[in-house]
């Protein structure tokens, strides 16, 4: 028998699979159940832009791409994101299409950090942050986030954090799983302290198309001075629902895109063909369905809120994303023992906060990117739920 | 307030305090609004929209074509008028294209709606001609999905296994 853990590499044996994934697992044994554990979207990908991949395969269109995207894709994302967020990109040089922003935050994390470096992360947040840095050999620095701050990083948070070893910060916002955004004045903080200490920031953008208060999402690059420090990475998935398509792309200094590009090459060649078609088409003729999935998952996120909130679940408004993150620490229960319960008693899938960190514990997860019956129906389970434990 | 519309096309058993919440209006509004739109004639009622396959074997649909000739000045009001009086009649619409008048038609049995086409429609006055289409199979209606087969599943999956 060969023992294949001490043959591996170490850092890779040493990594924690997902939390989220258990309860998808429960899930899926049993029927009846209302999945609001799902973080991606319940809608199909706009119809005339799967017309347009098929198309392109029905002509045949079904070779490699440029290392980088297609030029007339990299062209329609500089367009779109000059538009929605006022800062230019050159499509030749700072513009690179990813498999997914997954792979963008990979290849960025990977190109920046030395041994050693400090990578700061505020969590509650998505779950790949902290593996990605420790695979640079990297060192992640949590920046814990809190409901009285509407789960937003503030710029003392992180001074607090900073030591000369500090080479990254990442801003993950609109936030998965909070639902929290920052607006200009909070981005505008922290930009004063990457300024100072002189770091560079990765922007998950990824969600920037979902935001539901009075004033859109503003970009971290949009800031004076931000441009030239910052990555921004965004994508297909959430923004069109895409999330099959596996698109995402990275904005940055050409410096650092030509970079990230090497490791792209190699690692993944080019982003898939069939996907880069269709997101042409997206990017041209898509703002409609933006607007249209936007104005759903609002209405939903209303419901939700307001349905946790009166059952007590306190939530605070969440203004982008699709999740609210309510607080179940009146329940005197531990957030796994929370979602384990609730399925278990009403198939109810949610995901326990503690998946995102552990500042999360307290919180579930609760993901509105499902109908408004099924979100009626599974509030109903919940508020059985609470007052019969 | 379309989307209130849009909500209320979709289940109209929505209460008004769901209403209000995802519209993010007050109970009183929404209220007012719905009331509004039943008055000026826009929200014409509220119905169940039922299978009636699934009530009921002995049940069939026709479309039915019409070609007639219109009365000077009645245009073709007066016989749309006059074949929306018939209880099996279910809708009639003036198209443009190729015939005039668009009838639907429910009944008990194909040959009951044979019937009443040759019996009742076709010797109306300015009935020219009549062309019969019987309905096999209702996949959507109004909107909702009735084969509960093509009904959409959640097919979303798990992302994380190791």
């Amino acid at each position: 028998m060969i023992d294949y853990e001490s043959r591996m590499n170490d850092e890779i044996v040493r990594l924690k699979p997902s939390g989220i994934r258990r309860f998808f697992d429960i899930a899926a044994e049993m029927d009846n159940v209302i999945s609001l554990s799902i973080g991606e979207p319940d809608f199909s990908t706009p119809w005339h832009v799967r017309q347009t991949g098929i198309q392109s395969l029905e002509k045949g269109r079904t070779w490699y791409s440029p290392n980088r995207g297609f030029m007339e894709l990299r062209e329609e994302i500089s367009k779109w994101f000059a538009r929605r967020y006022h800062v230019e990109y050159d499509p030749k040089s700072e513009v690179l299409v990813t498999v997914g922003g997954s792979e963008a935050l990979d290849l960025c994390i990977r190109s920046l950090v030395n041994p050693g470096d400090e990578v700061l992360i505020p969590e509650p947040s998505f779950v790949c942050y902290v593996p990605l840095t420790e695979m640079a050999r990297g060192v992640p620095v949590i920046i814990e986030t809190k409901a009285e701050d509407q789960f937003r990083l503030t710029a003392e948070a992180l001074e607090e954090k900073i030591t000369p070893k500090t080479k990254l910060l990442i801003l993950p916002f609109p936030n998965n799983p909070t639902g929290a955004v920052m607006r200009r004045e909070h981005l505008e903080a922290v930009a004063r302290v990457v300024e100072k200490h002189d770091l560079l920031v990765l922007s998950d953008e990824i969600y920037s198309v979902l935001t539901y208060g009075e004033t859109g999402h503003v970009s971290f690059a949009e800031i004076d001075g931000m441009r030239e420090r910052t990555i921004v990475v965004n994508g297909f998935s959430k923004a069109f629902a895409m999330t099959g398509w596996r698109l995402g792309y990275a904005l940055g200094p050409k410096e650092l895109i030509r970079q990230m590009t090497k490791l792209h090459q190699y690692a993944i060649m080019s982003a898939p063909t069939t996907a880069q078609y269709a997101a042409v088409e997206a990017m041209k003729n898509g703002e409609e369905d933006i607007e249209y999935m936007r104005g759903q998952y609002d209405m939903r996120r209303r419901l939700i809120v307001d349905g946790l909130n009166s059952m007590g679940l306190d939530c605070f408004e969440p203004e982008g994303a699709f999740y609210v993150f309510p607080s179940i620490k009146k329940t005197g229960l531990t957030s796994e023992d929370f979602c384990e319960r609730l399925i278990y008693a009403k198939q109810v899938a949610v995901v326990p906060g503690v998946a995102f960190g552990n500042c999360g514990e307290g919180f579930v997860r609760v993901a509105y990117s499902n109908s408004i019956k099924n979100i009626s129906e599974a509030l109903k389970r919940i508020k059985d739920f609470l007052q019969e434990i | 307030m379309e989307k209130l519309l849009d909500l209320l096309s979709e289940n109209a058993r929505m209460t008004t305090e769901e209403l209000a919440v995802m519209l993010n209006k007050t109970e009183e509004e929404v209220a007012n609004q719905i009331s509004e739109y039943e008055k000026k004639g826009v929200i014409r009622g509220y119905h169940a929209l039922i299978d009636w396959d699934k009530v009921d074997e002995n049940q069939a649909t026709a479309l039915i074509e019409l070609k007639v000739i219109p009365k000077r000045d009645k245009g073709f009001d007066e016989i749309a008028e006059r074949i929306m009086e018939f209880k099996e009649v279910e809708s009639v619409y003036l198209m443009s294209g190729g015939y005039d008048l668009a009838v639907t038609v429910k009944g008990k049995s194909m040959q009951e709606i044979a019937l009443f086409v040759a019996r009742r429609l076709s010797p109306l006055e300015s009935v020219q001609s009549t062309a019969t289409h019987f309905v096999l199979t209702r996949y959507k209606d109004r909107g909702i999905v009735l084969n509960p087969e093509d009904e959409k599943n959640d097919e979303r999956r798990s992302v994380f296994c190791d």
